[in-house]
């Protein structure tokens, strides 16, 4: 069932990802009670059948470690969003001339409240940007002016807090740009410096704010005129430059979610869906770099992190740099609201999936690990 | 009209008399229903959601569970993690649950011996439900081995103990007036104990119970039930005395014996018990006594040699069919029951031994604080109290 809704994937391949959601014998039993699920492949993770015949050790039906997944699938059209078009989905807004020659560029946003599906079946009271989580992975260039003309739709007051250079009245705290539902406020201010940037609502209680879900990335591109030392690095960053269109850029937000409201999370992910991209892997076309824009917005947890299988990448902290600040590492970590920009390719690999995930192993187990597809263009 | 003429009204409208009460209490519902006068109430709040796992199973194909809700709706299990991972399972039967219901989830967990193992229920709310198996071992199945030893074990803690304390029968016999006074008031001392020790045991259980069974007043009103029904019984045909009081006491004691045989049966089957011979032994000791209460009150009389065999049986036997029920069926609800019958049972006896030992004597006041009696019962009290430390865990 779930396989018909999704022509895209290939199912064989897919059953393999989801890791032989029930093993052979299990779903027997299993295939006529089960809700939402699917049989797979019973070879995934690794199988405890050939081990000795110690009662309690020994062959599990369906105990192969594979298990460890979620049960059923999100359903992202109900959510209105889909992690996978999240990943390139940029806000760009639209852009004018302005008198002095400078590119004004006008985002528009508004908080939402709305109910979303966090990983299958489970269901969270969000609040967000353009009814979203993350919101709008919004992207400017450096030295433009920018105006986001902010609404507030919720049941709460909100704001949109930046983290750049701008004044105190732009600021996004009470008394500077926090509205009550109803109104309307407009930001402005010149976009800098370059970087891998976030924003988020700073109305107070901020803990409940941030993890209600009202963050999203804020990258601003360098410009390469700015930059002659590295303008060919500064030209591939800069988003629909010729430089830029070799890479294979993505948006990842590491977020969390506390069902119960208890202080502690329930369920993590990149981009909101727990699993989402071990559901449905990312296509990475092997001879194109990669780029991923990564922040981490994690509530409650002191820190998140990203590892990469079988792989090395050059990792820029807050990308604020065009030289890397950390080089050939496969691991980096973030407090919150720390950013970076990870660069890697896999053009000596062979084709195959390369998971990547928190090496917060709870963190991992809970939903917040993914799978690239990776092969060649061709294929 | 006259009570002659009510007396003779018609069977049809008499029922008449009753079905339009009914009918109208059905209305009422009906239109309470569809009106839904809370509707105004209704802030668009998640609903109450109560889960309650009243069975686990430990085997080959994983850890099973048997929940059962208790919210205000019907209720989704969205998601299972077992120790802060997200586990696959099956859910029999699927769906929703209702109000009430209860369902197996079925995770193919790979538990790890003697280890401890957090399970956590996912709502599609996100409400969780938490549920922790202090130490993994697996769940015994229902086989001729298993169900043999348990026989044994259950025998050695009910069977031999009461055997061992009916066989002082013939050394109690030559007690005079003030021995026999002190046996009964030791007896009605034990008896005391048991009565605490199962009401709090009972209502303990309950409270793990789901919250639609009202554990505590199930409790305290099954246990005060069986003691009416049973001093009723008891009473049928006089007040009982000599062997119909040793049987009665014998059924009191077996209904202890039997919550005693569940609790260690539940303790087998959770794995938090690593029940050794020393505990076996505490037990044994522990429960001597019982044998010697059943004696007490056919000190006066010659019993057939058959009725020493058949209290044995009905004291000590249901400790055996206590440790199969407990190891097997657990749930916390029915064994709070059981307990709060037994408990019930227990206060009869208190009642009709106290009774007997009153009518020894002939001044029935005073009897009752004499030296013998007395120091019969803070003995029995004092006696129960220092052995049952050797079986607390």
């Amino acid at each position: 069932m779930a396989d018909a809704s999704k022509p895209s994937l290939d199912p064989s391949r897919r059953a393999l990802l989801v890791g032989g959601l029930v093993a052979a014998g299990g779903a027997a039993i299993a295939a006529g009670s089960a809700r939402s699920q699917s049989t797979a492949d019973p070879m995934a993770g690794h199988d405890m059948s050939t081990m000795p015949a110690d009662p309690y050790a020994a062959p599990m039906q369906g105990m192969a470690h594979g298990n460890m997944t979620t049960v059923g699938l999100v359903d992202h059209n109900r959510n209105g969003f889909d992690p996978t078009a999240m990943l390139t989905d940029w806000e760009r807004g639209t852009t004018e001339l302005l008198p002095d020659g400078r590119t004004l560029r006008t985002f528009e946003v508004d908080a939402i409240d709305k109910e979303i599906e966090i990983a299958p079946g489970i269901f969270f009271p969000a609040w967000t940007f353009n009814g979203r989580v993350p919101g709008p992975a919004l992207r400017a260039k450096e030295g433009e002016r920018l105006r986001i003309v902010f609404r507030n739709l919720g049941s709460h007051p909100h704001s949109m807090h930046f983290h750049g250079i701008h004044s105190a009245r732009m600021d996004g705290v009470p008394g500077a740009g926090l509205i009550g539902p109803g109104e309307e406020f407009i930001y402005e201010f010149d976009a800098k410096p370059f970087g891998c940037h976030l924003y988020h609502c700073h109305a107070l209680p901020l803990k409940r704010h941030m993890h209600k879900g009202m963050y999203g990335l804020f990258v601003i591109d360098p410009d390469p005129e700015r930059h002659p030392e590295n303008a060919t690095v500064a030209a591939s960053r800069l988003l629909g430059s010729p430089e830029n269109a070799h890479w294979q850029e993505m948006a990842m937000v590491m977020n969390a979610f506390d069902t119960n409201f208890d202080g502690a999370n329930e369920v993590y992910a990149a981009n909101t869906v727990g699993q989402a991209y071990m559901n449905e892997p990312i296509r990475i076309d092997k001879s194109r770099p990669v780029r991923i824009y990564l922040v981490n917005v994690t509530e409650f947890d002191p820190i998140n992190s990203f590892h990469l299988h079988a792989n090395f990448f050059d990792y820029y902290d807050t990308g604020t740099t065009l030289t890397p600040t950390l080089r050939t590492v496969d691991l980096i970590m973030q407090c919150q609201a720390q950013r970076g920009i990870l660069e890697f390719s896999f053009a000596d690999h062979e084709d195959g999936m390369y998971m990547f995930h928190a090496h917060q192993s709870e963190f991992t187990e809970l939903g917040w690990v993914g799978m690239f597809d990776v092969r060649s263009s061709a294929k | 009209m006259n009570e002659q003429a009510q007396l003779k009204r018609p069977a049809l409208s008499r029922l008449l008399l009753v079905l339009v009460p009914l009918t109208v209490m059905l209305g009422m519902f009906v239109w309470i229903a569809s009106l839904d006068p809370l509707r105004s109430f209704n802030n668009g709040a998640p609903p109450v959601e109560a889960l309650t796992v009243e069975r686990t199973i430990l085997d080959e194909t994983g850890i099973g569970l048997l929940v059962r809700a208790g919210g205000s709706d019907a209720m989704v299990i969205a998601q299972v993690a077992v120790d802060d991972a997200f586990w696959t399972f099956t859910q029999n039967p699927p769906g929703p649950i209702v109000r009430g219901g209860a369902v197996w989830i079925q995770i193919p967990y790979p538990w790890v011996f003697g280890e401890a193992h957090a399970i956590n229920m996912l709502s599609n709310t996100g409400a969780s439900f938490e549920h922790e198996i202090a130490v993994a071992v697996p769940t015994p199945k229902a086989t001729v081995g298993q169900l043999r030893l348990q026989a044994l074990v259950g025998a050695i803690v009910g069977l031999l103990p009461v055997a061992l304390g009916l066989i002082f029968y013939p050394a109690m016999r030559s007690a005079g007036r003030v021995g026999v006074s002190f046996l009964l008031a030791l007896t009605v001392g034990l008896l005391t104990f048991l009565l605490i020790d199962m009401t709090s045991e009972a209502l303990e259980l309950a409270d793990q119970a789901a919250a639609l069974f009202q554990g505590s007043a199930m409790v305290w009103l099954s246990g005060l039930a069986s003691f009416l029904m049973l001093m009723a019984i008891g009473r049928w045909r006089g007040t009982p005395e000599g062997l119909a009081l040793a049987f009665y006491i014998a059924l009191g004691i077996g209904l202890h014996n039997f919550g005693e045989g569940l609790a260690i049966g539940g303790a087998f089957a959770a794995g938090s018990a690593g029940l050794g011979t020393f505990l076996v032994l505490g037990f044994a000791l522990h429960n001597v006594t019982e044998g010697i209460g059943i004696a007490a009150p056919m000190l006066r009389i010659r019993p057939p040699l058959w009725s020493f065999a058949a209290l044995t049986l009905l004291a000590g036997g249901p400790a055996v069919l206590g440790m199969w029920a407990g190891s097997l069926a657990y749930a916390p609800q029915w064994s709070a029951l059981a307990m709060a019958v037994g408990a019930g049972a227990i206060l009869q006896v208190m009642v009709e031994v106290t009774a007997y030992l009153m009518r020894q004597s002939s001044d029935r006041q005073v009897v009752l604080f004499s030296p013998a009696v007395l120091g019969g019962f803070l003995a029995g009290l004092g006696f129960m109290y220092a052995t049952a430390a050797l079986i607390k865990v």
